[in-house]
């Protein structure tokens, strides 16, 4: 059968063996998660249960429930000073992941040029690329894995049409505070690109506070805001996150939205307003126990000698392996196979993440320890 | 609360070492904190939580709740009849409460001879004590913010982005 060259020239994940390698293994420790290690509060699964009782089984408006847009408006209006109509500037959307998709087909037109800081999100250059534009990378571990206005400025031609940011970041854990990101700010509006912001950690960041990227000078009407419920309340199956922008671009998104997804499940929707009610104070609960053990694990890699960022966000540290001569993937296999611990190697997440591995803290102190352990282990018999 | 007592309430062995990194602080400073709270009877003693019901060999033990009712004393109020009732070794806990009581006593026993025995011939006899109400435990669920049961298993798959 003839697949589609677009598809057909997708690169399937170089590191797909090596994951399915992790997944016939049995009594591995894993830092290899991309997800909370809490279950969902038990007053959203609550809520969702009620409402399946209750006989909420229907498809809702394409746009998500109201009660749902209007506590999105709500929680952003409080946390943020940010003003999105429900009615026309809030989608909600499957994941972060829909919405991400949707903001770029709505806005390339073929051969638009997207830019994307790496490492990144394994999903941004591949949705681009289907959306029929071209991925423009910017490597930014010589910078601290942080984006500049000079990296910016190198890598914005007249094509440039758009750019992924994603803080805090995945797989670094790095974020911006408010004045760096006003001098990205800067550069975009100057060339006129819209950014596309996933914000889906920034409920768990650690030293500040987090700045969403439309509250910066004039940014708003130039900015798909993305946000979703996976990471801060640990609902990543039931797959709800939330576009938020100026209205022609909502509409443009709602429009494929409606031809290819519909709407996003009820029971999930009923469960994520739930959330927004209820559930902040879990939020707070589960950002003070990932910070103690972001702390732990920072001070245990550099004490190896696996030196590494402190991450400002997110559940990630990326610490760089160089010191051990081995190249990521080896690093990773290795340490698997000797040792039963699964990372993700930093090449996952882009060609010159090279000499980085990607350690999730999202699991229980007792398996970090011991999984730290089994790591000091494995490097002491490599050195 | 002080993030130390956070850390110790869930985890009552976490070492003076792994609590230092995790809150960036030096070992020395958090050993400090620790005997001042326990100088202080901030922290009072660390304890395992057991689900008894898994344990075989052990001797069943029978707990009660006992509504009480008292005639408070002149000048002392409730207190001092409580430090009367709280004395007994076979009192767990003793809380003063609103309601339609006063007292609610948790007592714990080999059986139920053993509980009624200590209702009927010590708690009902004091002086004070105007009526007992005795509710015995059937089953746990929870204690203490832990749930009594198998942890069930982490569902996650082992990797992902």
């Amino acid at each position: 059968m003839q697949i589609s060259k677009v598809v057909e020239k997708m690169q399937p994940s170089g590191i797909r063996a090596f994951f399915d390698l992790v997944l016939g293994m049995k009594e591995v420790i894993s830092l290899g998660v991309g997800e909370p290690d809490f279950v969902t509060p038990w007053q959203v699964r609550e809520a969702g249960i009620y409402s399946l009782e209750q006989g909420f089984t229907s498809y809702t408006s394409n746009k998500g429930l109201y009660k749902l847009r209007l506590g999105i408006h709500r929680y952003l209006k409080n946390k943020f000073g940010l003003d999105y109509c429900p009615d026309e500037e809030i989608l909600i959307t499957v994941g972060v992941s829909e919405g991400l998709d949707l903001a770029l087909r709505s806005l390339i037109n073929p051969n638009d040029k997207i830019l994307i800081p790496q490492p990144s999100y394994v999903s941004y250059g591949p949705v681009t690329e289907l959306a029929g534009g071209i991925p423009v990378y910017i490597e930014t571990s010589k910078d601290g894995f942080k984006i500049t206005p000079k990296l910016l400025e190198k890598h914005i031609d007249k094509k440039t049409k758009g750019i992924v940011l994603n803080y805090p970041a995945n797989p670094t854990g790095i974020s911006y505070r408010r004045k760096e990101l006003e001098e990205i700010n800067k550069v975009l509006s100057k060339h006129n690109i819209i950014c596309i912001s996933d914000e889906v950690y920034g409920d768990l960041t650690y030293d500040f506070v987090h700045v969403a990227y439309p509250t910066l000078t004039k940014a708003k009407n130039n900015t798909v805001y993305l946000n979703g419920f996976s990471k801060s309340y640990a609902m990543t199956g039931w797959r709800v996150g939330f576009a938020c922008g100026p209205k022609e671009i909502i509409a443009a998104m709602t429009k494929i939205h409606q031809y290819t997804i519909m709407c996003v499940p009820i029971t999930s929707q009923m469960a994520a307003s739930e959330a927004l009610v209820s559930a902040r104070k879990s939020v707070e609960e589960m950002k003070r126990e990932y910070n103690r053990r972001k702390e732990f694990v920072v001070a245990e890699l550099n004490s190896l000698g696996l030196r590494c960022q402190r991450p400002q966000g997110a559940f990630y540290v990326f610490p760089s392996i160089k010191s051990t001569g081995l190249n990521s993937l080896d690093f990773s296999r290795k340490l698997l196979e000797e040792e039963k611990v699964a990372v993700v190697p930093g090449t996952a997440f882009g060609a010159r993440s090279e000499g980085y591995i990607r350690i999730s803290y999202a699991c229980s102190m007792d398996n970090l320890r011991e999984a730290l352990n089994r790591i000091k282990r494995f490097l002491e018999k490599k050195r | 609360m002080d993030e130390i007592l956070e850390i110790l309430e869930k985890d009552g062995r976490a070492n003076i070492e792994d609590i230092a990194k995790m809150i960036r602080k030096k070992p020395n400073e958090v050993k400090k904190a620790i005997k001042k709270y326990e100088k202080e009877g901030a922290i009072l003693r660390y304890k395992a939580v057991i689900n008894k019901e898994l344990i075989k060999d052990s001797e069943a033990e029978v707990r009660a709740l006992i509504e009480v009712n008292i005639v408070p004393q002149k000048d002392l109020g409730f207190d001092k009849i409580a430090e009367r009732i709280y004395s007994f070794p076979e009192v767990n806990s003793c809380y003063l409460i609103s309601g339609t009581y006063d007292l609610l006593v948790v007592v714990e026993g080999k059986n139920l001879h053993t509980v009624s025995n200590f209702v009927a011939e010590k708690l009902s006899c004091l002086e004070n004590v105007r009526g007992t109400t005795t509710h015995f435990l059937l089953k746990k669920y929870k204690e203490d913010g832990v749930i009594l049961k198998h942890r069930s298993e982490n569902k996650r798959i082992a990797i992902s982005y």
